[in-house]
């Protein structure tokens, strides 16, 4: 189902469609989010690299995290920011946002970067004007295709930070432009939903066409916070989530998905979701104390089974119609049956049903009854 | 000698630099339960390192509810002199309980106090950096901070986010005291859940379950959220354990034990 998200962010937008677009929500009880954001950012910047998508680059708004670290991010699952073909850049919203250190140092002297995240990275000094990010942002997606074509995307690590900084009309503007620009190919962002009212989250939904929720594996009772109630489950819960989707189709269907993840040693999983007495791919099969249906051995003997009726007791050959031979030799058989029986006496002929046909799945085996 | 807390935080020894180096921890206390005990612990081992790596530590202290007086005599009951520390350039000390208290109607001054602030620890630690210090920043408390910032969490946020900006431009850490039960009537505890999501470890002191008994004075929970290595691990770990704080020292121990 990940590899679903990181598909349609892959294909990115179809020709006269706004760009897909990913809210990736958690919360405290469950704040596996970046870790999520993290995979698909790691993911995309794959396919970009590999010229597999159709965007030629990612533009990441970074509030939360150093450029540093996110070219770090990149470098240790293989992807290089500094190759010779411009492909990454970030938007520097977490080393000065509000233009303090630029009033301490002076003008053009804040400098949080590497030198490896330097090339790649602009530093935005008043994140409050909204504006003049989404212009910058497109305009930074735009220097990947020079006078070229193809479509870019982008990526925010934090709409909870802009809302901080900006009105959610001011941010839901910004969300709806980058994703309904003629070059966006994807967009996507996290969101903790503690944090914001229950509304203002609805509006960021409401703009994706997949949204992919971070739930607690096993739902804590203190509700919000970290408790000291319940500290084994807050440490699962660091480690292991519920991974929900939902799939917008431009038909205005929507599709629920559901994934367990977890954190491990070798990094991020995703898992079908384990039930108790089901099986997995979404059998509807009841939780019963009993087998509702037969092993492959039961079947067999099922099927040697001599019903009733089926021979008849005097002395000749019992023959059995097991519903496989062709109509030609049910015909012969039948024929020769009714030529052998004696007009004097009575006799139940017998011709064996077809194996059991399973009911159609809109048909109730009950329709034929007469209650 | 090492105890339960030390082991909690990595300051046991089992490193050669400061284990709490680029991190951002909170401490949450209530009034049944102080939690500035904890506050005075890092000091101490801070700046009095079994280590002779540690040679080298700064500590800022940004003081919004005590004087230097009291932390003085504090921490020299657990044998960690700080005139001494400040003779020698270690401890910074910026009292802010001095301040005069802006217009209540003008929250744009709160706003700027804090900026001013930012600049004389963001100067301060440029200079003890560019002596390779290794750098701790200490705040007691956010909750007074908000009072200076004229109520604005804002601006305590901008602030503490700068803070943080520190800790992966410097390395810094930072260690921060905050009040759980002035937001516990709140639905939704904003500042509060917005420190949990900055912080790396969190440290909450609370009275026990059972009430308050003679020589158990809380509980302690030490949430280190781990880091992510080059696999990718989350290795966050939990500690949970009890204590009574004494005239010189703390005790720690696990229930139905004693340290």
């Amino acid at each position: 189902m990940a590899e679903s998200i990181c598909r349609a962010l892959r294909d990115g937008a179809l020709e006269g469609e706004h760009a897909p677009a990913l809210t990736i929500k958690d919360s405290i009880d469950s704040p596996l989010g970046f870790d999520v954001f993290a995979h698909v950012l790691a993911q995309l910047s794959s396919h970009i690299l590999a010229g597999k998508s159709q965007s030629r680059g990612l533009v990441l708004v970074a509030f939360t995290r150093s450029p540093s670290f996110y070219v770090n991010l990149l470098k240790e699952r293989g992807l290089e920011v500094n190759s010779s073909r411009k492909w990454f850049h970030i938007l520097d919203c977490y080393t000065d946002p509000h233009g303090w250190k630029d009033r301490i140092v002076g003008r053009g002297k804040v400098n949080d970067v590497t030198k490896e995240a330097s090339g790649v990275s602009t530093l935005c000094k008043d994140v409050k004007d909204t504006d003049k990010l989404c212009s910058l942002a497109i305009e930074l997606g735009k220097g990947f295709i020079g006078e070229g074509k193809g479509r870019f995307s982008f990526a925010l690590d934090s709409v909870n930070e802009m809302l901080r900084y900006a009105s959610v009309r001011s941010v839901a503007r910004v969300l709806s432009d980058l994703r309904s620009h003629d070059l966006a190919s994807c967009v996507f962002w996290l969101l903790h939903s503690d944090l914001l009212e229950d509304k203002v989250a609805a509006v960021f939904e409401y703009m994706s066409s997949m949204v992919a929720s971070l739930e607690s594996a096993v739902p804590s009772p203190n509700g919000l916070r970290i408790s000291l109630a319940n500290l084994s489950l807050t440490e699962q819960n660091f480690r292991r989530a519920r991974f929900s989707v939902r799939f917008k189709r431009r038909n205005g269907r929507v599709r629920l998905m559901t994934e367990e993840i977890s954190i491990e040693r070798s990094g991020i999983t995703f898992s079908s979701v384990s039930t108790d007495g089901g099986t997995m791919g979404g059998s509807i099969l009841p939780k019963v104390q009993f087998n509702l249906q037969l092993s492959e051995k039961e079947l067999m003997d099922r099927a040697k089974v001599v019903l009733p009726f089926e021979h008849q007791g005097d002395g000749k050959p019992i023959e059995i119609y097991d519903g496989r031979r062709s109509p030609a030799d049910k015909n012969n058989e039948a024929a020769a049956t009714m030529q052998m029986t004696d007009s004097s006496k009575g006799e139940i002929i017998y011709l064996r049903d077809s194996d059991d046909e399973r009911p159609d799945s809109d048909e109730d085996p009950d329709d034929d009854l007469d209650i | 000698m090492d105890n339960l807390l030390d082991r909690a935080l990595g300051l046991d020894g089992r490193s050669d630099r400061w284990p709490l180096r680029g991190k951002l921890v909170l401490v949450e206390d209530c009034v049944e339960t102080g939690g500035a005990f904890v506050i005075h612990h890092i000091i101490k081992r801070f700046l009095s390192p079994q280590s002779s790596a540690f040679s080298n530590n700064s500590l800022i202290l940004v003081a919004f509810s005590q004087p230097l007086s009291h932390y003085d005599r504090v921490l020299r009951k657990l044998g960690c002199n700080l005139v001494a520390q400040r003779d020698n350039n270690r401890f910074l000390f910026f009292d802010m309980l001095n301040l005069r208290f802006p217009d209540r109607e003008d929250a744009k001054i709160g706003s700027s106090v804090l900026v001013s602030l930012f600049e004389k620890i963001y100067n301060a630690v440029c200079a003890l950096s560019a002596e390779n210090s290794c750098i701790t920043i200490v705040i007691d408390d956010i909750a007074l901070m908000e009072v200076v910032a004229n109520g604005s969490s804002d601006s305590v946020l901008d602030f503490l986010h700068y803070c943080r900006t520190l800790t992966s431009e410097f390395d810094c850490s930072v260690v921060a005291l905050n009040h759980g039960d002035i937001y516990s009537s709140m639905e939704k505890p904003m500042l509060m859940l917005n420190l949990e999501y900055l912080s790396n470890i969190l440290v909450r002191a609370e009275p026990l379950a059972t009430g308050s008994v003679v020589d158990v004075h809380g509980q302690l929970m030490v949430f280190d959220k781990g880091e992510r290595d080059r696999q990718g691990t989350s290795g966050s770990k939990i500690h949970n354990f009890h204590f009574r704080v004494k005239e010189n020292s703390v005790d720690f121990f696990y229930p139905g034990g004693r340290g």
